[in-house]
């Protein structure tokens, strides 16, 4: 809290501010859009290995622009969205082998056990303060985990289930990479825009209230409560449909593809690429999804490297990549 | 006609410390009510016992003649029931006019499929609400840093912002704690007049101040409370003059 005097006329202020920023702070405001897109573009063109690396990186992507909903647009916290995408990978890949259901069936039964799960758990829990909701979220992706490790009826335990089928709708199926990344790509984006759609209206405005204060978010109306689970039923849903892409495209799912690692990879992702921002986790999960990659010399040192970026991050940028624009903004506190 | 609000023998304990006392008071359809009272009296307790941030040991408060004891503030400020905080709770990464525009909140409509479809109506409602929004800030003299980020403004301009977007809520009972804290002299005269101006449109307004010029200019009842318990009630004039009222804030 910065109590600064305001020496400056209002006319001036007026000016001085106006919602577009300007100069350098409007080129690093758009520079992680172009990052994004020369990234799919050339993995669109080169195709091959870069081409898969993106196809994950897109999905990542779409976890977390949903995590990104939850824990940036609400600023809640939870550590056990990859139970979510578990029960959409896992009810994909059970329906469409076993039960010859199609891919996008699936995904919607997926995603309703997903949203079911998500109102169970959200319920009870997000009617308390503090850190309960993150501890109950915690408990839920490692529970998942271990169902998926144990009920071995279903879930082949360790072994996995593989023979997934690729992606499609009726006719056509998504085969070739290209194919795949565009499928992705169209997915994310589609991703993207619900939430800078849901952040410029009504309901984000009520989001953005309970992240600045939930006090005085409540003295205006707002039903804290009943906000707080519908953002994370929305996040929940994200994460569902993220887990049935992933096991369409790779063609195999097993427990460890859902584990703990996701949650600390996604969490690099948001902070990384910018938490609350639209472009942050695009540009966060592809960026994150490179450096392994580029580094590939120091693979045994991925999670170190991941906990320092986001120690970095959260010091230096604590808006991210995406938020480095702001930075440089005249009117920045 | 029944009273705005009425309070009616609230009393707070925390333990073995009585913070409100039996305290009574009412608040009338029309004007500006004002709770004074010394450092420690209980005002701040006595508020969040009517804004429902804290729920009275015994005693009820009721809203046009309608008990509220026990409702949750969100529900209050659904019946008209509109608070700002002593301690400015504004969204920071919001712009000012996002600001007022969260204070409009019940005055709006949609929800999550308003947002993802983005119909005509929904467009037309989000024009009303941002116009609504920076003709309050307007009033309250912020119009020009209407795009400036809520963090970004001086102390004073926030208190005015919040102001503001309790305003935007459209309240029946508007309840200021605190409005004066940390402003300057003329900041807090065009508060007092801001007041006023709010009083004479029809919303009744509760405010609970430190500052006695403040008072003294704009409430046209005044109740004080000290360790808790109503000392006087009556115009600022009378109770200027009561002795209890200097006993209590010179001795």
């Amino acid at each position: 809290m910065t109590n600064s005097p305001d020496t400056i006329s209002p006319e001036a202020i007026g000016k001085a501010f106006a919602p577009v920023p300007r100069g350098l702070g409007a080129i690093l405001g758009f520079a992680p859009w172009l990052v994004v897109v020369a990234l799919i573009g050339t993995a669109l063109v080169v195709g091959g290995y870069i081409s898969t690396v993106v196809a994950f990186a897109l999905i990542y992507a779409l976890f977390v622009s949903g995590l990104n909903v939850f824990m940036g647009l609400t600023a809640q916290v939870s550590f056990g969205h990859n139970a979510f995408a578990a029960i959409g990978g896992y009810t994909s890949a059970v329906l469409t082998t076993a039960y010859d259901w199609s891919p996008i069936a699936a995904m919607g039964a997926g995603l309703a056990g997903a949203l079911a799960l998500a109102a169970v758990i959200g319920w009870p829990t997000l009617r308390l303060k503090g850190h309960y909701l993150s501890m109950g979220t915690l408990a839920i992706g490692l529970i998942t985990y271990e169902i998926a490790v144990q009920w071995t009826s279903v879930t082949q335990g360790y072994m996995g289930i593989s023979g997934i089928p690729s992606l499609g709708i009726g006719r056509f199926e998504a085969v070739s990479d290209r194919q795949i990344l565009v499928v992705l790509t169209l997915t994310a984006a589609l991703g993207a825009w619900c939430v800078a759609r849901i952040r410029r209206s009504r309901f984000g405005r009520a989001l953005a209230a309970i992240a600045g204060s939930e006090e005085a978010a409540r003295a205006l109306g707002i039903d804290v409560a009943s906000y707080k689970l519908a953002s994370f039923l929305i996040s929940a849903g994200y994460a569902s449909i993220a887990g049935s892409l992933f096991v369409h495209v790779v063609g195999y799912v097993s427990p460890e593809v859902f584990g703990l690692h996701m949650v600390i990879l996604a969490f690099t992702m948001l902070y990384v690429g910018g938490i609350g921002t639209v472009v942050g986790p695009l540009v966060g999960a592809l960026l994150v999804s490179m450096l392994p990659e580029t580094f590939r010399g120091f693979r045994d040192y991925q999670d170190l490297a991941y906990g320092a970026a986001l120690i970095a991050i959260l010091v230096y940028a604590p808006r991210g990549l995406a938020g480095l624009a702001e930075l440089f903004r005249k009117d920045a506190p | 006609m029944t009273a705005r609000l009425t309070v009616e023998n609230a009393t707070k304990r925390f333990g073995g410390l009585v913070a409100v006392d039996g305290v009574s008071f009412e608040v009338p359809t029309t004007g500006v009510t004002a709770v004074i009272g010394p450092n420690g009296a209980g005002k701040t307790t006595l508020f969040n016992l009517i804004s429902g941030a804290l729920e009275p040991t015994s005693g009820r408060v009721l809203f046009e003649g309608e008990d509220v004891t026990r409702l949750a503030p969100e529900k209050r400020a659904a019946r008209g029931l509109v608070r700002t905080f002593q301690l400015v709770k504004l969204f920071a990464d919001l712009t000012a006019v996002e600001n007022v525009a969260v204070g409009a909140h019940l005055k709006s409509r949609g929800g999550l499929l308003a947002a993802l479809l983005g119909t005509p109506a929904t467009r037309a409602m989000e024009r009303r609400v941002d116009e609504k929004a920076r003709a309050l800030l307007d009033r309250v003299g912020l119009g020009a840093v209407a795009d400036r980020r809520a963090d970004t403004l001086s102390y004073g301009r926030r208190r005015l912002l919040e102001v503001a977007r309790a305003l935007a809520a459209e309240p029946r009972l508007l309840l200021l704690d605190e409005p004066a804290a940390g402003l300057d002299a003329e900041e807090s005269a065009r508060l007092s007049s801001l007041i006023r101006a709010v009083a004479a449109e029809g919303t009744s307004v509760l405010l609970i101040e430190h500052d006695m010029q403040l008072v003294m200019n704009t409430a046209d009842q005044v109740v004080v409370v000290d360790f808790g318990r109503k000392i006087a009630q009556g115009t600022p004039a009378e109770v200027k003059a009561d002795p209890a009222v200097i006993a209590a804030y010179l001795g």
